[in-house]
């Protein structure tokens, strides 16, 4: 029996990258999962019916976590689907890298609405629901930029380290509820938003040189945290910060 | 089952936090080694894990000494051929305030949990390294982030663990051997019950859960970092808390 048998989960940017190995590792350990995209329909189409070859029910919701309406489509298309809501990943991520210095204030509103205001509409719609139940898991992701900062990602850097406090002010108000809320820091991870860096060798070099590991990770790697946070072994578990990053965060 | 096969040692397995990640290790499919000073608590571990169909050896080891500990792991290596996954648990308490602490209590208390950690690893680091592969998981405490009244030497030897842990995540991450540690909060053991109880109602108000943790909460954690799904944290800290200490 898996480890999320019978239970319904949403994940946001689950079409691609760590969103997609998240939906997948869920849907093998047992859960129901609404995959949300915001742009691309191919991708999401292809993890739905992934999980359905796996025997699990999937549904694509398409829309933008930074809108009220869409948030609630997101989230009432899985109670009606499913009945519930048991798991909800915040992951949907959008980078607009720019100086410091000549950054539009569309660059930075876009990021931080779609990485911090997201988080923050997903978890009050899904922890209704979740409250009305007694139990919750939700999960968010962070950065290294988030933690330590970076150069060229002033919104990106702010919105994510906006995340680890709205994780521990979620933890906080819903621990009475059975609701858990922590948050991940998946470190350099083989996706497209790393394409520029792995193109490029020499940058490729400074990064990597500052992973203890040696390497980047693959979505795939990094997936079992979220499923270990969103099983019932992590009963114990909120308001915490776990880092998957291969020893980046100590370089 | 997530640990099928492995092989795996546990210090102080004999009862509390580290009984039951023996405990999980084995329902996960590992074959598991007790390290324990208590003879008799060591073997009825030994005896619960056998029950679950898997193989056990007990060891009445103190690993403050470094000699015994050499015996062990060479005897482990013998019977198992290999430690993939090294579980430093080991540890006890001997509360006192800064003033009152006596010197033989310091050392005591310096030499289960860092002298110990440090022999252990340092004995079964090489067989790691060589099948470049392993798994370290060190048990230190939120009381070793943010002290406590009247637990000068537990507190301070618990900071230490984390120090040591990430020095030795930097020297074998070369090697692909994961080393992280798990900080445990308010949880269920002897160890706890010992506290004022005026004490613990305080925790349990601070923590957004409002309850202690059983060790077998502590336990997933720690099989979780011990299995190939945590095969990219490494020099990580996981706090088991409750929300406490946030």
């Amino acid at each position: 029996m898996g480890r999320l048998e019978g239970k319904a989960a949403v994940v946001t940017g689950g079409g691609r990258g760590i969103g997609r190995a998240v939906c997948l590792a869920f849907a093998k350990e047992g859960a129901d999962v609404i995959v949300n995209y915001a742009s691309q329909d191919k991708p999401a189409q292809e993890v739905v019916e992934w999980i359905g070859k796996m025997g699990r029910k999937a549904v694509a919701v398409k829309g933008n976590v930074a809108i009220k309406a869409d948030v609630e489509k997101i989230i009432h298309t899985c109670v009606d689907h499913f009945g519930k809501i048991d798991i909800l990943v915040n992951n949907a991520g959008v980078s607009k890298p720019s100086m410091l210095y000549k950054m539009t204030e569309e660059q930075w509103d876009e990021v931080i609405d779609i990485q911090l205001k997201g988080p923050f509409l997903c978890t009050q719609v899904a922890s209704k629901f979740m409250m009305d139940r007694k139990y919750g898991r939700i999960i968010n992701v962070t950065s290294s930029a988030g933690l330590w900062g970076t150069k060229g990602q002033i919104n990106y850097s702010a919105a994510k380290g906006g995340v680890v406090a709205l994780t521990k002010s979620a933890a906080r108000e819903l621990a009475g509820y059975g609701i858990t809320v922590n948050v991940i820091q998946p470190g350099y991870v083989s996706t497209e938003m790393f394409d520029r860096v792995k193109s490029d060798p020499k940058l490729l070099e400074i990064y990597t040189g500052r992973i203890l590991l040696g390497r980047f990770a693959e979505p795939e790697e990094v997936a079992p945290t979220f499923v270990f946070l969103a099983s019932d072994e992590a009963n114990y578990i909120t308001g915490q910060l776990i880092c998957v990053d291969g020893g980046l965060g100590m370089t | 089952m997530r640990l099928k096969n492995k092989k795996a040692m546990v210090t102080g397995a004999g009862q509390g936090i580290g009984k039951a990640i023996a405990l999980k290790m084995a329902q996960e499919g590992a074959d598991v080694v007790v390290a324990e000073r208590n003879r008799e608590t060591g073997i009825q571990t030994q005896k619960e894990i056998e029950a679950l169909g898997r193989r056990s050896l007990s060891f009445a080891v103190d690993v403050a000494d470094r000699h015994q500990v050499d015996q062990m792991v060479a005897e482990v290596v013998a019977t198992f051929e290999q430690i993939d996954i090294l579980v430093n648990n080991a540890g006890f308490d001997r509360p006192g305030s800064l003033l009152k602490t006596k010197e033989e209590d310091w050392n005591a208390v310096f030499g289960v949990h860092l002298t110990g950690t440090f022999n252990c690893i340092q004995a079964v680091a090489p067989y790691m390294i060589e099948k470049r592969y392993g798994k370290i998981i060190n048990l230190s405490s939120v009381w070793g982030k943010r002290g406590a009244v009247s637990e000068i030497s537990y507190s301070t030897a618990k900071a230490g663990i984390l120090g040591l842990t990430k020095s030795v995540a930097r020297e074998l991450g070369r090697y692909e051997i994961n080393v992280n540690v798990v900080l445990p909060g308010f949880i269920l053991t002897p160890t706890v019950s010992q506290m004022a109880e005026k004490y613990q109602r305080l925790i349990i108000e601070q923590t957004p859960f409002r309850r202690p943790g059983k060790p077998e909460e502590v336990a997933n954690v720690v099989a979780f970092l011990a299995s190939d799904e945590a095969s990219f944290m490494t020099g990580a800290e996981v706090e088991v808390t409750g929300g406490w200490n946030m």
